[in-house]
């Protein structure tokens, strides 16, 4: 039978024809890695307190290096090897973030740094910041309305 | 010329596709048709600052190296006929606007190098002796602004495809001993509703066995007519819903059936999922290998259907579907 015939029996035909994503791999590989990510986070968390800086300050420290590892990693052409095989695993933590803002700053440096990096720099992550700011919004209002 | 059928048209004087050139990237040397191109980069920006200006380069190079390796003259170019992915075409303008050649530049996403060469035949039908037709595209430039930065650390689905790096080019004469154009069948657009922007072989394929099937009605021939039937990049996964299609309406195109997205990369060991794509996949790929395959006589008659997805990346974002398009050409020595 043509496949063609209607647009439904099309679009059923070409999910049943199209591979799907390796989920069971992906989702172990985010697994591991990205427990592995937190874990190198909580070793230098342990680190710097044992090293006489309060918690806060502590963590200011994790973050500061998981991201500048990331933002070099990028800036080295390895990161979106990494994250190829990790998917959401180095995609969820810091270390995801600091890449969704490095890769577009280096992509759209052609453009300038005022059209370019400066504007388009967010391109990828400013939905993560709007969407912060609706998570925020509706806790505030969870919160003090019951 | 005549038209005949619904939608072909048939030459009088068969113009011939007289000489061929092609420039790839990196990725495309290492794949398995590197021998058939006339030179291959090593580095994605090939000298440039940024890689709009290396696809210029890249296109720009081609061209003369067409026009180098056919011995014929600028001042005897009638026109130049080409396009490519990037926005309002500037890769191919950019690249050529020193040629001093008049310049039509045309649209049709990855069917575009078909496009223009049925227009460079039906000129050089009417009026011109000698015609370009070049297009390109840029895995990088490409990327950038259809999806995503490429150092952005994201996983990619086993139906995306690869945009080829490179521009191929071709020169129509009025002239020649072969290989001729005999036929063009321009196809129409063809929309079966597939919205995913990572399954553009799906979105294709309908459009393709269109074109197909009315070369066939318009013309009385069938697939065993042909030496290979080659489309533009459909890659594996369109290739097969090709067959299915085709196969459908009574014709099995199997056994020389082949599509020049899966040909140009090997998808074991390339890591390019479901094949090459792009305005320069087609091109490439006929100008360096069917071209060379048909003046050493181990073809002798092709139908060469280049595929195009006509969407961008505001109508995906809008939850639009892919219109697809294709467009035929019939080869022969």
């Amino acid at each position: 039978m043509d496949p063609t015939q209607t647009k439904q029996g099309y679009q059923d035909y070409v999910d049943k024809k199209s591979p799907n994503s390796p989920i069971a791999k992906n989702l172990f590989n985010a697994f591991w890695t990205g427990g592995l990510i937190c874990s190198i986070g909580q070793i230098i968390l342990n680190i710097c307190k044992e090293r006489g800086f309060d918690i806060t300050t502590s963590g200011t420290i994790v973050s500061i290096i998981l991201i500048g590892l990331s933002a070099f990693l990028t800036g080295l052409n390895i990161f979106n090897k990494i994250g190829k095989f990790c998917g959401a695993g180095s995609l969820i933590p810091i270390t995801g973030f600091a890449n969704s803002i490095v890769s577009p700053a280096m992509e759209y440096k052609s453009e300038g740094y005022v059209m370019g990096v400066g504007a388009k720099m967010f391109t990828v992550a400013r939905t993560c910041f709007s969407f912060w700011y609706f998570k925020c919004y509706y806790c505030w209002n969870y919160i003090f309305n019951f | 010329m005549q038209k005949i059928g619904k939608q072909t048209i048939k030459f009088d004087a068969p113009p011939t596709v007289s000489e061929c050139a092609s420039i790839v990237g990196p990725k495309e040397a290492d794949g398995p048709l590197c021998k058939y191109f006339d030179q291959t980069l090593e580095d994605e920006f090939w000298g440039e600052k940024s890689w709009e200006k290396a696809e210029s380069k890249i296109i720009k190079e081609t061209v003369s190296t067409l026009i180098g390796k056919s011995g014929v003259s600028t001042a005897d170019v009638d026109m130049v006929i080409a396009g490519d992915l990037l926005n309002q075409c500037i890769s191919s303008s950019f690249g050529l606007r020193d040629s001093n050649i008049p310049f039509l530049g045309v649209f049709g996403a990855c069917s575009t190098f078909v496009e223009s060469m049925s227009i460079s035949a039906i000129c050089v039908e009417g009026f011109a002796k000698n015609v370009i037709c070049a297009t390109s595209s840029h895995f990088c430039s490409a990327e950038k602004q259809f999806r995503f930065p490429l150092e952005l650390g994201n996983q990619r689905p086993p139906t995306a495809q690869w945009t080829v790096t490179g521009s191929g080019a071709a020169l129509i004469s009025k002239s020649g001993n072969g290989p001729f154009i005999t036929h063009i069948t321009p196809g129409k657009i063809v929309d079966m509703g597939i919205k995913d922007a990572n399954s553009m072989g799906a979105a294709m394929a309908p459009a393709f066995c269109d074109t197909l099937l009315t070369h066939f009605q318009d013309t009385g021939r069938n697939p065993s007519y042909y030496d290979a039937i080659i489309s533009g990049d459909l890659g594996h996964i369109g290739k097969e819903i090709s067959i299915d299609i085709m196969k459908s309406h009574g014709y099995n195109i199997k056994s020389n059936y082949n599509d020049c997205g899966v040909m140009i990369f090997d998808k074991a060991s390339q890591d390019t999922h479901s094949g090459g794509s792009g305005c320069a996949c087609c091109a490439t790929v006929f100008s360096g290998y069917w071209f060379k395959q048909l003046q050493n006589k181990k073809v002798k008659k092709i139908l060469l259907i280049a595929t195009g997805a006509l969407m961008n990346s505001t109508s995906s974002q809008q939850g639009e579907s892919i219109p697809g398009i294709a467009h035929a050409i019939s080869i022969e020595i």
